[in-house]
């Protein structure tokens, strides 16, 4: 049985009971799942955990629902990598990488959707059902497939056709949208009051949410049970950060971590669509939406409801923020594919292009242990890069075609 | 009349309906004869100051008002009035 004691409200306080609710009916706040953390110290342990499957239920213990077989592909315990040739370019000391691409659909979202859909199947619900910008359209679709439940995917008609393809082939319904998310996810929450369904990211969000801590369990597991420095995180609805962030804090509150963590928590977002960075970035307490215009179309969400509480994680540990240009993403993909044989998709490099800017301004430092968060992979999104990479040489089959390319190709690489 | 689309957490304070009817030229002026048709709505997506709540959102004919006029917005005819909770995804 989960350790949850009720759903609060972020923003007044109040408690609710846990059902399928993600507003506080008083103010509209986000509700939050509360646990009792008295009662998970007593049960968990480090040599639990190392006992447990190699996927996040192995922090059962801190999530809100319980681990359910049927709805299981595997998420989670996904490789934390030396990035020593990546530091290396970026002045930088000791980097690695979480790389998240490696999931059953190849991105975090797994993460959030095993959890969410394994809490809906204990709510009684039959029908699963987002909003999407893709990876969470991969996601939803794959596991609604793999335990039997009906789907209604979401999406903006524009999405990229990887993302589309990626989604349709596991058979459910999926319903593109003439708009653009935030169009998407505003349907969504009206349909949610009319249609019995779970919709991952809104009637069921609070439990949907929590999946993303487990990036934090994993990353100071991997790490010998400590903590980095230094985390760069990118940012679409701010709720992946504000979780990781929460998710070194709640280690030590249940005794798996000794000292409480000294975590820098910084953010990533695209120049196309920043209104948390922006806000951050101008010292403004008020996020404003804004119409996304960018390559990294997993993270254009231009009304980010979490957007404040992912500030407030930044701000409170001195981390920073930037808003990288379409260009500065392709670059930070081709950066880590090229330093450390990781394909990113666009987010990647998002994330890729601000750990960069941030350690040539300063923010991030040479003497701190960063981990920065890959969450989806390059396969998803290969126009991005489609134009800027290619063959090297194109020859006739012959040893002399080759051998007389060899020089130039031996000059290109170098 | 204009009518305005009432989230769920918000139905208890109309008997339930999804709906309502009302007379107003601006976002503001319906919200007013909300809170009078209805009383309670302003103190639930308003905070003392008169300035709307940070999770409520409102939508004339799909589009945010903060892309518009705020709540000074004007409403046209047979435009729908939506009031929405934040919702975070990806």
């Amino acid at each position: 049985m989960a350790f949850v004691s009720a759903l609060k409200c972020r923003e007044c306080g109040r408690e609710y009971p846990i059902e399928p609710s993600y507003t506080c009916s008083w103010c509209f706040g986000p509700l939050e799942v509360a646990y009792d953390y008295d009662a998970i110290r007593d049960r968990t342990s480090r040599e639990r955990i190392a006992a447990g499957p190699a996927n996040i239920w192995r922090y059962a213990d801190l999530l809100p629902s319980d681990h359910h077989p049927a709805i299981d592909l595997g998420a989670g315990f996904t490789p934390l990598v030396r990035a020593d040739r990546l530091a290396a370019e970026l002045g930088l000391g000791e980097v690695w990488v979480k790389n998240d691409t490696l999931n059953p659909t190849n991105s975090f979202k797994d993460r959030v959707v095993n959890v969410a859909l394994a809490k809906a199947l204990e709510f009684g619900f039959e029908v699963a059902a987002c909003a999407s910008t893709g990876n969470l359209a991969n996601s939803v679709a794959a596991h609604a497939a793999r335990a039997g439940l009906e789907s209604y995917v979401f999406v903006p008609a524009n999405l990229e056709a990887g993302k589309i393809v990626t989604t349709a082939v596991y058979g459910g319904n999926l319903v593109a949208v003439d708009g653009n998310y935030d169009d998407v996810n505003r349907l969504c929450a009206e349909l949610a009051g009319t249609y019995p369904w779970a919709f991952v990211n809104v009637n069921v969000r609070p439990y949907y949410a929590e999946g993303s801590k487990t990036l934090a369990f994993e990353t100071a597991e991997q790490l010998g049970w400590t903590t980095p420095d230094h985390v760069v995180v990118p940012i679409a609805s701010g709720s992946q950060l504000t979780k990781i962030h929460k998710g070194f804090h709640e280690l030590h509150t249940v005794g798996l971590l000794d000292e409480e963590p000294q975590v820098r928590v910084s953010g990533a977002q695209a120049l196309g669509c920043s209104p948390v960075a922006s806000a951050f970035i101008e010292g403004r307490d008020v996020i404003k939406p804004v119409k996304p215009d960018t390559i990294a179309k997993s993270l254009a969400i231009g009304n980010p409801a979490d957007g404040y509480f992912a500030i407030d994680a930044v701000r409170s540990t001195g981390g920073g923020m930037a808003a990288v240009t379409d260009e500065e993403i392709v670059e930070g993909i081709r950066l880590l594919a090229r330093t450390e044989g990781i394909f990113a998709e666009t987010a990647g490099g998002v994330t890729i292009a601000t750990l960069q800017k941030l350690a040539a301004s300063g923010v991030i430092r040479a003497d701190e242990r960063v981990v920065v968060y890959i969450t989806g992979h390059g396969l998803k999104t290969l126009d991005a890069v489609a134009e800027v990479v290619g063959p090297t040489a194109t020859i006739r089959p012959t040893i002399e075609a080759f051998h007389d390319a060899f020089p130039a190709l031996q000059e290109s690489t170098r | 009349m204009t009518v305005v689309r009432i989230p769920t957490q918000l139905r208890e304070l109309t008997g339930g309906a999804g709906e309502v009817d009302l007379e107003g030229a601006t976002v503001r002026e319906l919200l007013a004869a909300l809170d009078a048709a209805h009383p309670g709505f302003g103190e639930r997506i308003a905070e003392p100051d008169g300035s709307l709540r940070r999770f409520v959102n409102i939508f004339v004919a799909e589009e945010d008002i903060r892309f518009l006029d705020g709540v000074d917005t004007v409403v046209g005819p047979g435009q729908v009035v939506s009031i929405v909770p934040a919702v975070a995804g990806g």
